[in-house]
């Protein structure tokens, strides 16, 4: 079953293409803590073709090193070959996912998440209402109080202490608005990808993209009917709900007619910018998903396009800053020097690099639920450079990478010597010289 | 499959965990870099040190089961796949930096030591540890030992035989030797060091090393010469040396590569060149200077159409560019890339390089070359597609008449990658039936059994195809 599944969605092409160099092991965070071929991008892509030429058969210890792998796609840019690894895992997981049979409470669960829950922004904004509740009304703090959550698998207690405030209302709601004009003079028209959690959890940042691209001269447009980008689902192995919801947002966005679409997290950036590449078999949709991924870009790509260097304000107090890039961000959207110029640009900020700072921080979607193992030691890794770096602010562009740094510097006992924040918020904070500023909640 | 029993013994030794005989393990140690080939063995032992090595060889000769020693699995003479199935020994969890002794310059390293470790450990000290393997960042040293391994800098510092000052291995009927030591001089009886390294994993398990390490150079420039004609390159390669200079880099690359390299990384290389040298040379500031002025010179004497020289990092790293992304140019052509290496003395490049394009050209095939000019080392790259089998049956032929016109021109079948099984049919080319009479004694004298690294260097019957089984 999963075999003729595994045949019928795997790029045989691609498998073909792997040269079994074995250059992607350095880079790979999974072998470098197990040492076993089969959990490396080389072993993993061997086992995906064994199966494809019938060597072997796909039992459990085949699924469970697909499923060790974090998608952090590390291997990728090492390749001398070019083989896109991050298509072959995620064809490997839709293979699976067909053919798993999953206990009844997990299905629900799926299907509450994957169906009910993200595609559904208007879900989301109810669930966020209940979860700012919890954290205003005190109840919170009672069960914090009365341990409740040492009864809850040790990664879910991690997650519930470094939650950010939720807010029951999304960005447009925020603003009142759904085109927002540039400070000064317009000099692009930007579509702002929301994302989903993103809108719940961390409005705040959205916020401040939205600031920081109105006073880089963006009139912003917050395309409507936009949903979840499907960046969890395609690396769950849903890929079908990924098309659906891809489908729903290249729609959004042709209809804004705008001529550049920013997204301020590097998991759903890499997913929007591969749209042409998951909707290729779609023949009535890869024209418009091409002109979709074309125009995507990150906010810290089109910040350095668009403001000079020399105009960020000063920090109030020198502070040492270090940077954990996002996986999806670099191997996905292929951005690396962008952050990390912001960040040397800030008068007032040390700029020290993190040892190690391109290796995944294992949090990779909802892998540290699922690996909480295998994401423990490579939080612990982390944080070991991250203390090193003796930083006062630890930036990242990716909201689970910055919940799980949060999460590592309570671990490593680094609180109150150290923040993690999100770069957009950082330069917001920082704001322009000469800039005039936009007070948005007004 | 091998009995329970054994594979009890085993767990025994190296725990549950490092003793893997699982399907998804044994398929991913039955292949290494070697295209189109792979095989499956019964059993993976991961030991973590000698005496652990040592019990594992002694059940292998109890049960008479073959051992295949691996490292990264990163070589391209299909030397660590198991051909008789048996046992796959995995020294990577044996990666301990014993020591770096200063007052002797050696270091001192587990087999499981990855070579770019090797550099960055060293040269943190200021010094420097030659030997460079294009696949250096995932390589082990044991690996580079048992193959004998070369790389960029071999012209001007030799290759790995020339660093390994001694050995700590294991004998097939489990007794451990120690070979050579931290010191230079030794003719104490026959060089069992220099009978090691190289030796495939054909005589014994090496568990240590010691090597040798030279001070770190004080600086390093580069540059490009490009040349209309191949003839033109190969005489600026004989007169820089004819002129008294050793570069530390002398690279080549054809014109079917720079097509391929410019094609891929739109650098500004003139794709109508007939071929460019890298030119790197290392060492005092005032020395490396005079040297690249000179080596310009003779570049321009020999008619080079082009000569960029670096003066900034950046620029080096650009001038860089070109012989790094050779191979991924070249690999993402077509899905199989059969990188070989045949080697001339480096006067007989241009009539090597004549050759493998006159073979290429009548077998209707796409084969780059690219090298290491200096040392007469060459990689002609085939770009071929393994499912289509009349092809591969032409690229074989081919590769066999490449290999005959590298011995007629007083070269060799491989000059660093190794002879495993893909080379083992030529070697007789190479070395004659007595030369392959006394490496048999040899084998014989260490491993009366046959349990090291079965198949491989010797061919069991003459067969003279190579690349893939006629099946």
């Amino acid at each position: 079953m999963l075999k003729e599944a595994l045949i019928d969605k795997l790029d045989y092409e691609e498998l073909s293409n792997c040269m079994r160099c074995g250059f992607c092991q350095p880079a790979c965070p999974t072998f470098r803590e197990t040492g076993y071929e089969a959990a490396s991008p080389r072993g993993r892509i061997a086992l995906m073709k064994a199966v494809a030429d019938g060597v072997m058969q796909p039992d459990q210890d085949f699924v469970d090193q697909m499923n060790l792998c974090l998608g952090c796609r590390a291997c990728e840019p090492v390749c001398p070959a070019g083989v896109p690894y991050g298509q072959l895992i995620e064809q490997t997981r839709e293979a699976i996912e067909e053919v798993q049979e999953h206990p009844t409470w997990v299905k629900a669960v799926r299907k509450l998440a994957f169906t009910h829950l993200f595609p559904r922004q208007d879900r989301l904004y109810r669930l966020g209402s209940m979860l700012r509740f919890y954290q205003r009304s005190g109840m919170q703090k009672a069960v914090r109080k009365l341990g409740v959550l040492r009864i809850l698998p040790k990664q879910l207690g991690e997650m519930e202490a470094i939650m950010p405030d939720a807010s029951g209302k999304g960005i447009t709601q925020y603003l009142g608005a759904t085109v927002i004009p540039a400070v000064g003079e317009r000099k692009l028209r930007v579509g702002m990808f929301h994302g989903c959690i993103m809108d719940v959890l961390f409005n705040e940042t959205n916020l401040n993209t939205v600031r920081l691209l109105t006073e880089a001269g963006c009139e912003v447009v917050i395309a409507q009917g936009q949903v979840c980008c499907g960046a969890l689902h395609a690396h769950s192995g849903e890929r079908e709900e990924a098309r659906n919801l891809a489908r729903k947002n290249v729609e959004a966005f042709s209809k804004a007619e705008v001529e550049v679409i920013v997204s301020n997290a590097g998991g759903c950036g890499a997913l929007l910018k591969e749209y042409d590449h998951l909707l290729e078999n779609d023949p009535q949709w890869h024209e418009k998903a091409k002109w979709f991924s074309s125009r995507v870009k990150d906010i810290s790509e089109l910040l350095v396009e668009m403001v000079e260097p020399d105009t960020w304000a000063a920090l109030p107090e020198s502070k040492r800053i270090t940077y954990q890039s996002s996986c999806h961000l670099r191997n996905g959207m292929k951005v690396t020097k962008e952050p990390v110029n912001l960040l040397q640009s800030i008068p007032n900020a040390t700029y020290v690099p993190l040892r190690e700072g391109d290796r995944c921080c294992g949090s990779a979607g909802i892998y540290n639920l699922v690996q909480p193992e295998m994401a423990g030691n490579l939080l612990d890794e982390k944080m070991g450079h991250v203390a090193a770096t003796q930083a006062d602010i630890l930036v990242t562009s990716n909201p689970g990478c910055l919940l799980q740094m949060k999460a590592g510097i309570k671990r490593a006992g680094l609180e109150g010597q150290m923040e993690a924040v999100h770069i957009v918020d950082l330069l917001a904070g920082v704001r322009r010289k000469n800039g005039t500023s936009s007070d948005l909640r007004a | 499959m091998l009995p329970e029993h054994i594979r009890s013994e085993l767990r025994a030794i190296v725990g549950e965990k490092h003793c893997l005989d699982r399907q998804e393990a044994l398929v991913a140690y039955s292949y290494d870099a070697t295209p189109m080939q792979q095989s499956l063995p019964d059993v993976v032992v991961m030991p973590q040190s000698t005496e652990e090595v040592q019990q594992i060889m002694r059940v292998a000769a109890k049960h008479q089961i073959p051992i295949v020693t691996r490292g990264a699995g990163s070589n391209l003479c299909a030397g660590t796949i198991p051909v008789g199935g048996g046992i796959v020994l995995v020294l990577n969890r044996m990666n301990q930096i014993v020591e770096i002794d200063e007052q002797n310059l050696t270091i001192t390293v587990q087999p499981g030591v990855r070579t770019a470790d090797i550099h960055q450990a060293v040269e943190a000290h200021g010094l420097f540890y030659p030997p460079d393997p294009g696949s250096m960042v995932i390589s082990t040293i044991g690996g580079n030992i048992a193959l004998n391994s070369g790389g960029l800098r071999g012209l001007k510092y030799g290759t790995t035989k020339d660093y390994v000052l001694g050995l700590e291995a294991v004998l097939p009927n489990g007794e451990i030797i120690r070979t050579g030591g931290k010191l230079m001089k030794d003719v104490a009886g026959y060089d069992l060091t220099k009978l090691l390294v190289g030796s495939e994993g054909t005589l014994a398990i090496i568990t240590q090393a010691i090597l040798k390490l030279i001070p770190k150079p004080q600086t390093q420039r580069v540059m490009l010469a490009m040349y209309a004609d191949m003839s033109q390159a190969a005489r600026s390669v004989s007169d820089i040396i004819a002129n008294r200079i050793i570069p530390g880099t002398l690279e080549f690359l054809d014109q079917g590569t720079i097509r391929v390299v410019e094609d891929f990384k739109q650098i500004g290389l003139p794709t109508d060149v007939a071929a460019i040298l890298l030119i790197g040379q290392d060492g005092e500031a005032e020395t490396v200077d005079r040297d690249i002025d000179k080596i310009s010179a003779i570049c321009k004497k020999n008619d080079a159409v082009q000569i960029k020289v670096a003066t900034t990092p950046e620029e080096a790293d650009e001038v860089m560019t070109a012989r790094r992304s050779a191979l991924a140019a070249l690999s993402r052509m077509r899905p199989t890339t059969i990188l070989e290496d045949a080697t001339v003395p480096r006067a007989q490049i241009a009539p090597m390089v004549a050759a493998i394009q006159e073979i290429t050209e009548r077998y209707g095939l796409h084969i780059c070359t690219f090298g290491h000019a200096g040392d007469g080392n060459l990689h002609p790259t085939c770009m071929t597609d393994a499912r289509n089998h009349e092809e591969i049956e032409r690229v074989e032929d081919a590769f066999a008449e490449i290999f005959q016109a590298a011995i007629d021109l007083g070269g060799t079948i491989t000059g660093e990658h190794g002879v495993g099984i893909v080379k083992a049919p030529y070697l007789e080319w190479k070395v004659g039936a007595a030369g392959i009479e006394v490496m048999k004694g040899i084998k014989q004298a260490f491993d009366p059994h046959n349990l090291l690294n079965p198949g491989k260097m010797f061919a069991k019957e003459t067969r003279n195809r190579v690349v893939v089984n006629r099946a």
